[in-house]
């Protein structure tokens, strides 16, 4: 099987010099969903930033499989090229779902938005889809009309992950998903996002700081502290018997339930 | 017995735990652990509390990272060091050749019993009808009352759940198996259980390492024990 997404010794400095993430590497093949765990500050965002196409990695490089066509480096792609990228075989599953949705638009509106951008063109077909997608996600039917900021953030991180699934991506990244949300609500939503991984097949990077979101949702784990990955390994070994004292650490530090 | 019925061999195990916060401290646990399992095979680990039986179980699975030495898999035909190998591969041999039993289930929200079962064989390729049939043969012969086979186990008493883990390992055809104290919560009855069905999958081929201290069911499953004191290593 070959890589889905390659990242080659990938760091990003920003003005002045912070460091963001520095020589990070590693292969995602399909249907693999990959933890990065680390806290505030260890480098998560910028790197996922650095693989989704949206901060240019000041190092090496990305590499993704657009539709079986063989590693291609996703910055070199011309922007149409990266746009369309974005809207098919790519899904970002932001944080606050705000950023994620457009909050003018009816929840129907935001699923369908994202058919429509790859040519569906059948008013019917499409709310049907989009109605299909949202009972998947557990959004009663009859919201279909509603605007998301009328839904409970719960619902709207459902939304959210409805609109991106809509379009089959092949790969999605997401940025803390249960970050600020109940922890009812949180299980709820990570049984969710494992169940539609494991269907789908669809490869996932997971930035979080939340080990139990990791230990639920991803094959493998990356543990970053000071921009770098001082840890990789499968999910359980590294979070079971930690080896750097920096996993250990974080591992150590979490209360047990 | 022929060299091509081995399904796992161990060679020159060793593992010690640091730890950073500690002041590096290091707690040795074994040194140069070596032997081999064949397909029908079961070996029990036996040793006193703490002298790393879980610890070696854990490290075959993949769990536990050792300090040294190889964990080859006949994986498919291909011996494969489970120690070394990346990342990817491990789960591969996950889903395809080794089953786990671990002594306490791991619970996910809000997934029925039967489905966390099904899914297992859903993973290793089998078709979801199957899977459920399977499942449900499983869970049956393993006693445990219909009504909770939609409920989430979270709420099932410790030989419920125990049921449920043994269903888990069990659901695939695996070539290797390890067994956690498979036994230790159930009744009489319900061990019988599943003494059969791991007795089933030995006669079926599959090479088996268990941990059980109730010596009923280790002399009904065992065919030899190792002991792991005698590996351990100096402080």
């Amino acid at each position: 099987m070959n890589a889905l997404l390659e990242a080659q010794s990938v760091g990003h400095s920003y003005a002045g010099g912070q460091l963001g993430c520095e020589d990070v590497s590693f292969r995602l093949y399909p249907g693999e969903v990959l933890g990065v765990v680390g806290e505030s500050g260890s480098g998560k965002s910028t790197l996922l930033g650095c693989l989704s196409g949206m901060i240019e990695p000041s190092q090496g490089s990305v590499r993704f499989d657009a539709g079986g066509q063989g590693l291609r480096d996703v910055f070199s792609l011309s922007e149409p090229e990266r746009r369309l990228l974005m809207r098919t075989d790519w899904g970002i599953v932001r944080q606050n779902p705000r950023d994620g949705l457009r909050m003018n638009v009816s929840a129907g509106g935001n699923v369908g938005e994202r058919l429509m951008a790859v040519g569906a063109r059948n008013y019917t077909e499409i709310r049907g889809e989009a109605l299909d997608w949202l009972t998947r996600v557990e959004i009663p039917s009859g919201r279909i009309d509603d605007l998301p900021r009328t839904f409970s953030g719960g619902m709207q991180q459902r939304v959210q992950i409805a609109r991106i699934l809509v379009s089959k991506p092949r790969l999605v990244f997401m940025d803390e998903p249960t970050g600020g949300l109940d922890v009812s609500v949180q299980a709820r939503l990570l049984d969710l996002l494992r169940g539609l991984v494991r269907d789908l097949g669809v490869a996932a990077v997971v930035v979080t700081h939340d080990l139990a979101v990791v230990r639920l949702l991803s094959d493998r784990l990356m543990v970053m502290r000071q921009g770098r990955v001082v840890e990789s390994g499968l999910t359980d070994q590294v979070l079971d018997d930690p080896q750097h004292p920096y996993s250990q650490l974080l591992v150590s530090s979490v209360l047990q339930a | 017995m022929t060299q091509n019925l081995l399904k796992l061999r161990v060679q020159n195990l060793h593992k010690t735990f640091t730890l950073h916060g500690r002041g590096g401290i290091e707690l040795p646990v074994f040194q140069d652990v070596s032997f081999d399992v064949a397909s029908g095979e079961c070996v029990a680990l036996v040793g006193s509390s703490g002298s790393g039986k879980s610890t070696l179980l854990r490290s075959l699975y993949a769990n536990y990272l050792p300090s040294s030495g190889k964990i080859l898999i006949n994986h498919h035909g291909n011996w494969v060091d489970i120690a070394s190998v990346e990342a990817r591969t491990k789960l591969e041999i996950r889903r395809e050749t080794i089953g786990y039993v671990s002594q306490f289930l791991r619970v996910i929200p809000r997934i029925s019993s039967i489905d966390l079962v099904a899914e297992v064989a859903i993973a290793g390729g089998s078709p979801s009808e199957k899977a459920m049939e399977a499942a449900v043969g499983l869970l049956r012969r393993l006693n445990l009352p219909e009504h909770l086979w939609n409920v989430p186990p979270a709420t099932f008493s410790g030989g419920e759940q125990q049921r449920v883990n043994i269903a888990m390992g069990l659901v695939r055809p695996y070539s290797i198996l390890l067994l956690d104290e498979p036994t230790a919560s159930l009744d009489a009855v319900n061990r019988e259980a599943a003494i059969e069905l791991i007795l089933e999958a030995k006669k079926q081929g599959a090479a088996i390492v268990v941990i059980c201290h109730d010596e009923i069911a280790r002399d009904r499953l065992a065919d030899r024990l190792f002991d792991v004191s005698q590996f351990k290593a100096a402080a």
